[in-house]
């Protein structure tokens, strides 16, 4: 160790700028790189949540373009834009299995990545632990609500209600 | 504070804070859209008259806002993903936004006849 230590009779700065203090025989002392994994640093209790989260905004936010923009398209755009939607609209697209995957798959991706996106907004807004834990329950809740809602309308839709 | 050091900002920076406004926008729309079709479950005569008020012009035009919010978030989520995944991302992050706007500008223009038409033929008849 004792090669390694600083020799404190030598100035830090050279006498001329650029030239080395230290050679093969007088090596620079070992500094160890900050924030380094020892046996000492404690286990990660959080697990890979926050990396899941964040790859998962990622992949949900490709598919969400297609199904979304197609979605703009059909009830936005196309075949009159918004005049033609009617209870008669959604029984025809609701009659094939196709569009129901569409939008089920389309209200299970975009509600997730809207409540993980709420909750990173909360995380950095609101700093009271009461006020996060509130408005986290409240997001939470009205997420699980708002997917099985809406996932029970698509499955028990009946084009003969009356 | 002294006086000259406020951060104002720069692309990076006013694109996040744009990212983060229309994602919660676009939330709470999705929230209440939800909701609205829920109405099919109950009766049709339910569903329609709520579905009348989409189609009036003053909410065609948070309909036109919508779209702005959900194509913006939707390109430069896009952008986020490649400054992410491509090596050369950070580097033209700046030249992405730009390209991100350009595009979002064309679909807006595309989207006025559809989305507002009928709006401007109700209030200025014909």
């Amino acid at each position: 160790m004792s090669e390694m230590s600083t020799d404190l009779t030598k100035s830090a700065v050279g006498p001329v700028e650029g030239e080395s203090l230290y050679d093969t025989d007088n090596p620079a002392p070992y500094i160890e790189p900050p924030r380094k994994r020892t046996g000492k640093t404690p286990k990660s209790t959080r697990g890979n949540f926050e990396m899941a989260a964040w790859l998962f905004m990622r992949l949900s936010g490709i598919v969400l373009v297609v199904l979304v923009i197609g979605h703009l398209l059909i009830q936005l755009v196309l075949d009159g834009g918004v005049s033609k939607i009617g209870f008669a609209f959604v029984a025809g697209r609701w009659a094939s299995p196709f569009w129901q995957v569409w939008d089920l798959l389309m209200l299970w991706l975009a509600m997730l990545h809207g409540a993980n996106g709420l909750r990173t907004v909360i995380n950095d807004y609101a700093e009271r632990p009461n006020t996060r834990l509130w408005l986290k329950g409240l997001l939470y809740t009205a997420t699980v609500f708002t997917i099985l809602l809406g996932t029970l309308v698509i499955f028990t839709f009946d084009p003969n209600i009356r | 504070m002294p006086a000259g050091t406020l951060y104002r900002g720069r692309e990076g920076m006013w694109s996040w804070v744009a990212h983060r406004v229309t994602g919660v926008l676009i939330f709470f729309f999705l929230f209440v859209h939800v909701l609205d079709t829920a109405l099919v479950r109950v009766s049709p005569e339910a569903y329609d008259e709520v579905v009348a008020t989409y189609k009036t012009p003053l909410v065609a035009l948070l309909e036109y806002g919508l779209v702005a919010a959900i194509l913006f978030h939707a390109l430069n989520g896009l952008r986020v993903i490649a400054v992410d995944f491509w090596s050369k991302g950070p580097r033209y992050q700046k030249q992405m936004l730009w390209s991100v706007m350009a595009i979002w500008f064309v679909l807006m223009v595309g989207a006025l006849y559809p989305v507002l038409g009928h709006a401007v033929r109700e209030v200025f008849g014909s």
